[in-house]
């Protein structure tokens, strides 16, 4: 995973609330088997429109992605990370997202960084008047600055970790794989079994 | 109970980190798989164990007809490849397959409890927000991301911070017209699609007691539409009636073991929630959805919302904007709205149950002229319950298409979509702009009520028809 501290870019804002995984990268997109290439499905629907915002010449080159709350309910789909990731987001802000997208942008590598609406509205304001508004998003401190403005977020100190050191959550669990194998050794037999129990 | 479940399956717990959990059963399907079987390829691990998980083939395959001899027949040249790369996993790393055209195959969230796989206090993940379904049983099962598979193919396990808890209490009896889907459609519709966000759920109360396990499912189904991390139902006497016989229940002495168990999982009398919900049965009627997400709902005999009346000003402008993708006027009765398509099915709704309760209401009579209905079973197996029953023969009477197991319509990934500008009346799960093709209006019903509104090409209920 692509370690995350400290990132500066323009933004995109996008003024919907309630932005499910269907809508980020929907379904007839999903039939690739690779984690890659799925850039073409990002908000298919809304870029079909050459006025949607992520279409416009101003703000191509964005990494960072403002979004209204809600961002990234419905599907479980981790191709929703993966497609803007394609496309070059490296953090998305919104006052509240879907939690699975949550888990799966952190565990990707893409921050997702919680700031309540009075924040989010101003920095569509700011980004809106001046498209090459920087944004800069400090995992290390937890704060986005803007200028001289800075807002702190929210994020557990063993993500903020993860992130930062760009681990491996499968290598971090195998540390304790013989907690797992005596775990294993004390479960009931009679829980179910896809195959012939050998 | 979701303590129970969870503290019993906690591998690891240390300050500041996840709880590490350990996982009972795994189901896989084609869609959320194969990056996952590449990642472990890629670091040479293997799936630690293929015991305790099950693939099947569902988002993608075809429900026209059943490619039985060669997948040639699909013509999706990318759906064909997400299918044979599960295959080719699947045999790679030793893990069962259920493939079209076998018996077992369907819909990954009815093939895991008509198996009897799906068994109260287990764990259950799979690559699929709608893994909820499972917790009708009391198992504690949620969906997760292509990383999480893999996660839990090489461990068996998954980090997880422990959600909070909420109690959804439904009192007294429900009308003998509102079936399970009106009941949770106006559970998300009263708490919001945020309300359940980061709790598990316990739907309980006289109402939950009273329904059926395929009921049960429908509920728990849908708890991923408001937020919920899982529902979950406590398990009882109708719970181990379902399960008994079952072809991976426990046998013989087993079986009285496991039920001393699972009896021992319901929550404790005076257990405290992080919060809680009250709903009285007896209010609610059949209810629909006129917008794009899950919980822009009404009852079936009101009529569309004005934007206007919303106070909250988010709200507003997603109403605005979901009415203007939905091509309503606010005012106009749910009962006077004209649909294209209805389709029956999905890990919802397309349980043997939801299959008769639609064919009581279409039994000699015919669907609406200009009106295409879609009936595919949840499972094969399903399939072949509803064919023993006759109730194929009621369908196809009608008018309608009786088609094989599979996802369908309710996300539109293979062929089975709506067209531009159609509207839709859909037993599925999610009315999101597009979900079911580009273009596509769905609006949310239970069984009964999609029946009715393929016989008189509008909303209705069955109550409308006599
Ligand atoms: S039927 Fe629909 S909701 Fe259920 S698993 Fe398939 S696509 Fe998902």
């Amino acid at each position: 995973m692509r370690s995350f501290t400290v990132h500066t870019g323009r933004a995109v804002p996008l003024r919907r609330s309630n932005v499910d995984t269907d809508q980020i990268i929907p379904a007839r997109y999903l039939k690739r088997v690779t984690r890659t290439g799925f850039d073409d499905g990002l908000f298919a629907a809304w870029r079909a429109d050459p006025d949607f915002v992520l279409n416009r010449s101003a703000h191509a080159d964005s990494s960072i992605l403002v979004a209204g709350t809600e961002f990234g309910t419905g599907s479980s789909r981790e191709h929703a990370v993966w497609a803007l990731q394609d496309h070059g987001f490296r953090a998305v802000i919104a006052p509240r997202f879907g939690d699975i997208f949550r888990g799966n942008a952190l565990k990707g590598g893409l921050l997702t960084v919680e700031l309540d609406s009075a924040t989010v509205e101003w920095l569509w304001d700011a980004v809106e008047a001046d498209p090459r508004t920087e944004i800069t998003v400090d995992l290390e401190k937890r704060e986005v600055r803007v200028a001289q403005r800075i807002w702190q977020f929210p994020l557990d100190d063993h993500s903020r970790w993860r992130l930062m050191e760009g681990l491996d959550d499968i290598d971090l669990t195998l540390r304790d794989e013989a907690s797992i194998t005596a775990f294993e050794s004390d479960r009931p037999l009679w829980l179910p079994h896809t195959l012939p129990v050998v | 109970m979701a303590e129970k479940v969870w503290r019993a399956h906690t591998v690891r717990a240390r300050d500041g980190e996840p709880d590490l959990l350990y996982i009972d059963l795994h189901l896989i399907h084609e869609v959320t798989s194969p990056q996952a079987f590449d990642g472990l390829r890629a670091a040479g691990r293997k799936v630690r164990r293929p015991d305790l998980t099950i693939a099947t083939e569902d988002h993608n395959t075809p429900t026209d007809a059943l490619p039985t001899t060669s997948l040639a027949s699909i013509t999706d040249a990318v759906s064909r490849t997400q299918i044979e790369a599960l295959r080719r996993n699947c045999a790679e790393f030793g893990v069962r397959l259920h493939p079209l055209g076998d018996n077992e195959q369907g819909v990954v969230h009815v093939v895991g409890p008509q198996l009897g796989l799906t068994q109260p206090g287990t764990t259950v993940v799979c690559g699929d927000s709608h893994t909820s379904t499972h917790g009708a049983f009391g198992a504690l099962a949620f969906g997760i991301g292509t990383s999480e598979v893999e996660h839990v193919l090489a461990t068996q396990t998954l980090p997880q911070a422990r959600p909070k808890t909420m109690a959804v209490t439904v009192d007294g009896e429900l009308p003998s017209d509102v079936t399970a889907k009106d009941l949770i459609l106006a559970i998300i519709a009263r708490a919001g699609t945020g309300g359940g966000r980061g709790h598990i759920v316990e739907y309980r109360g006289e109402a939950i007691r009273a329904l059926s396990m395929e009921a049960r499912m429908t509920v728990c189904n849908m708890s991923i539409e408001w937020g919920a991390k899982a529902g979950m139902i406590a398990p009882d006497d109708t719970t181990f009636a379902y399960l008994r016989d079952r072809p991976h229940a426990p046998a013989g002495a087993d079986w009285d073991r496991a039920v001393d168990a699972w009896r021992a999982l319901a929550t404790d009398p005076g257990a405290r929630f992080d919060k809680e919900l009250r709903i009285d049965a007896s209010s609610l009627s059949p209810f629909v959805t006129w917008g794009t997400n899950p919980g822009q709902g009404v009852p079936l005999s009101a009529s569309v919302p004005d934007p206007a009346d919303v106070a909250d000003e988010t709200q507003r402008a997603a109403a605005a904007r979901a009415l203007e993708y939905m091509d309503l006027t606010p005012g106009t009765p749910m009962r006077d709205i004209t649909v294209d398509v209805v389709f029956l099915g999905s890990c919802t709704n397309g349980r043997i149950e939801d299959l008769r309760a639609a064919a009581d209401v279409l039994r000699g009579r015919r669907v609406a002229a200009g009106v295409r209905m879609l009936v595919v079973p949840g499972s094969a197996r399903v399939r072949e319950q509803a064919e023993t029953e006759g109730l194929h023969e009621v369908f196809t009477a009608a008018g309608a298409e009786w088609r094989f197991a599979g996802c369908s319509m309710c996300l539109g990934m293979n062929t089975d979509q709506l067209d531009a500008g159609a509207r839709s009346a859909s037993t599925s799960n999610r009315n999101f702009e597009g979900r079911q093709g580009p273009g596509g209006r769905t609006h949310l019903v239970s069984p009964p009520v999609a029946a009715a509104t393929a016989v008189t090409g509008r909303i209705a209920s069955p109550a409308d028809l006599s």
